[in-house]
């Protein structure tokens, strides 16, 4: 499964900004292409992909979403060839200075955030951090150039290129969420070798960083019967100090709350246990901050599953997973696809005890 | 030689020069530690000429006489080693304390990929995610003590032990205007000499010294200047252009250097005053051969020519930069015009000197 890996860095060398979510989405196309019969793109410009079940006439529906777009920064203003920006999505400006970018402008521009130093910004305290609207992007091109090629409004993205590191792991930029895009496709994979009754919808969503906007629109385009969100959970590891936090590269994470039909989770705890994969529980007590959000509530409302890949420092331009983790999601997922039956939703009542 | 064809004569800056420029920018050589680049360095001088010693610290001196007899000694330095990261402590799990070596604002370590030890072990240095932070945290810089180097779950950590140092991870990057990686302060400076020693003018004896540890007191320099005892001494090294704007629009007073605007002289800094005969004849240089050159604003800061300058019984020094804009950071960008100019003077200069240069009024 070396080409997931691959497939991955591919992913997070591609910009996709919230909104702007075609350089990746475009990418992630050709990987589907042969794991899926059929393939659109949403309204909104989620890709949908199709894989159909072997049941007879109307066959159910699960829609699993990992979302595509990236946080990064937009184009504010532009003063002597320096270029002034805001966020998209939530960035600490304490990970930009010294960071290198690609400004999208009339031409795509290689950058480097620049903390100018403290002496020019008025009633600042040196050696605290520099805020956002103080920070710039120098392009090394002289004014003149930036000026006719950069206007405000036009998108940056992070090009801190994937970094592989010891132990399968990996880090990089916007990890959060491809890395949910390589566990369906993982499940894809393993799904082309598997009988499975019930169709799947395979989701790369658009917009969950601002909006929830292609969960949101896919769950009622598609107004599938069963749902499942993908995203990443902070991990233990420097900076944390929560003790209910997952493990890296020690297993997924089944989430557990309000957003979570608690007899769905409890058959991928089934499922888990029984093929003795590894995993955590994630306790999410109110909003999942996830697609999740999202797909339980449209079209009157459907079963969702939260699951989560253990990450590292979140939003930074370094986040870090585990390949081990990202494969036991995806193969988790296909084993519980495989498993569903006609009638799996009857099975989901309000009898009987939780967990 | 007072014609324009000396101009001519000057090095030229190709893809043979920017390859090279890559090498020693993508090389890991903090203070102290500067092996890697001292490596490439002897390749390349010793293509040219086998006067080549390494001294007790581990500078590389090249000598590299003229024709004629009683030529001046002329001494340029240009350091190889660059700021960087040394690891303190264990904490296991792949993960590991450190310290910065030389002068590193610790704002731009959180979010970064490093390099660490000989082997360049990859790693990367986080920061507590945005979403579990709060907005008062978030006023406060991210304190040194509390950030780690993280090389994975893997067996990595094994390899990594206390004292290694690490290096921000940064490809070098061509671009249309421009050229950026990390540590152009002060491979560029050692590209520059490099170039000088294969095309350096007869008329003086020249000394290039490849400096080890400048970032943590211009130590190397010292060492060489005194063993060397030149004439004159000059320090090539990479300066930062801090002409950016104010946050209320006013004019900037302190921007040091600028980009685009040519070599960068050096009257006075924090540690010397530049020869004035030198500043005189490098100005006149520049001038009379049409070459862009700026003055640096007197300020804070210093190169080797500090330490050059108080040797024996004294030596003539100065400085010439190129200038560079986001130093001691993750990478510098240095326009290819500014490269140019720069390599231009310092060899015009060179072509040009003579014992007439030292003359008192």
């Amino acid at each position: 499964m070396n080409d997931v890996n691959n497939f991955l860095k591919e992913m997070v060398s591609a910009p996709g900004l919230s909104g702007y979510e075609s350089p990746v989405r475009k990418i992630i196309e050709a990987h589907w292409k042969p794991l899926v019969d059929e393939m659109q793109v949403s309204k909104v410009g989620s890709l949908e992909g199709l894989k159909k079940g072997s049941g007879k006439g109307k066959r159910k529906r699960i829609l699993l979403a990992g979302h595509m777009d990236a946080i990064g920064l937009i184009a504010t203003r532009v003063v002597n060839g320096f270029i002034y920006f805001t966020q998209i999505g939530g960035v600490d400006p304490r990970v930009l200075p010294g960071q290198p970018v690609l400004v999208h402008g009339k031409e795509e521009l290689q950058g480097v955030v620049i903390q100018p130093p403290d002496f020019l910004i008025a009633g600042h305290s040196a050696g605290s951090p520099v805020p956002m609207e103080h920070l710039v992007i120098d392009t090394g091109l002289s004014p003149d150039k930036v000026v006719d090629l950069v206007r405000p409004g036009d998108i940056i993205s992070f090009a801190q290129p994937p970094f592989e590191l010891s132990g399968d792991t990996l880090a990089g930029h916007t990890l959060d969420d491809r890395a949910a895009v390589a566990c369906i496709t993982i499940c894809l994979q393993e799904l082309q070798r598997r009988v499975h009754k019930w169709d799947v919808w395979a989701v790369a969503t658009v917009q969950e960083e601002t909006a929830y906007l292609g969960a949101y629109t896919s769950g009622f385009g598609l107004d599938p019967d069963l749902t499942i969100a993908i995203d990443v959970t902070h991990a233990k590891g420097p900076g944390t100090s929560e003790s209910d936090i997952a493990a890296l590269g020690k297993g997924l994470v089944l989430g557990w709350g309000p957003n979570i039909h608690p007899k769905w989770y409890q058959t991928f705890q089934d499922v888990a246990d029984e093929l003795e994969i590894p995993y955590q529980k994630d306790v999410m007590p109110g909003h999942s901050g996830t697609d999740g959000y999202a797909l339980q509530i449209v079209m009157g409302s459907r079963p969702n599953m939260v699951i989560s890949i253990p990450l590292r420092y979140m939003h930074t331009p370094v986040e870090l997973v585990s390949m081990k983790d990202i494969k036991r999601v995806g193969r988790l997922m296909a084993e519980v696809i495989a498993r569903l039956d006609e009638d799996y939703l009857e099975t989901l009542n309000w009898e009987g005890n939780n967990d | 030689m007072t014609d324009k064809t000396i101009l001519k004569q000057a090095p030229k800056i190709g893809k043979e020069q920017i390859d090279l420029l890559r090498r020693l920018s993508e090389a890991s050589g903090v203070s102290g530690d500067e092996g890697a680049v001292r490596k490439i360095v002897l390749e390349e001088v010793r293509k040219i000429t086998d006067q080549v010693r390494i001294d007790p610290m581990g500078s590389v001196i090249v000598t590299r006489k003229g024709r004629g007899e009683n030529n001046l000694k002329v001494l340029a330095a240009a350091h190889m080693d660059e700021v960087g990261l040394m690891v303190t402590a264990d904490d296991g799990d792949g993960l590991f304390q450190f310290r910065v070596v030389g002068g590193i604002d610790v704002r731009y370590l959180p979010g970064k990929p490093v390099w660490v030890g000989a082997d360049r072990i990859p790693g990367v240095i986080g920061a507590r995610a945005i979403h579990l932070t709060t907005a008062d945290e978030r006023k406060h810089a991210i304190p040194l003590n509390t950030l780690r180097i993280d090389v994975g779950t893997g067996d990595a950590g094994k390899k990594v032990k206390p004292g290694d140092r690490a290096v921000f991870a940064v490809n070098f990057l061509e671009l249309s205007e421009s050229l950026r990686g990390k540590a152009m302060d002060d491979r560029i400076g050692v590209t520059n000499l490099i170039q000088l020693l294969k095309h350096a003018p007869d008329n003086i004896d020249l000394v290039a010294a490849f400096t080890v540890q400048e970032e943590v007191g211009l130590r190397g320099a010292e060492a060489a200047a005194y063993a060397e005892n030149p004439d004159i001494a000059f320090a090539l090294d990479c300066t930062p252009c801090n002409d950016l704007p104010t946050s209320d629009g006013s004019e900037n007073t302190r921007y040091n250097a600028r980009a685009g605007a040519g070599a960068v002289l050096y009257t006075m800094d924090r540690g010397t005053i530049s020869d004035p005969r030198l500043v005189k004849h490098i100005k006149h240089i520049g001038d009379t051969y049409g070459i862009k050159y700026q003055v640096r604003q007197a300020g804070s800061g210093a190169t080797d020519a500090a330490a050059m300058h108080k040797q024996r019984a004294g030596i003539p020094s100065v400085s010439i930069s190129v200038p560079g804009r986001n130093m001691h950071s993750t990478m510098t960008l240095v326009r290819r015009e500014d490269w140019e100019s720069t390599l231009n003077l310092v060899y015009a200069v060179m072509a040009t000197l003579s014992r007439d240069v030292l003359k008192r009024d």
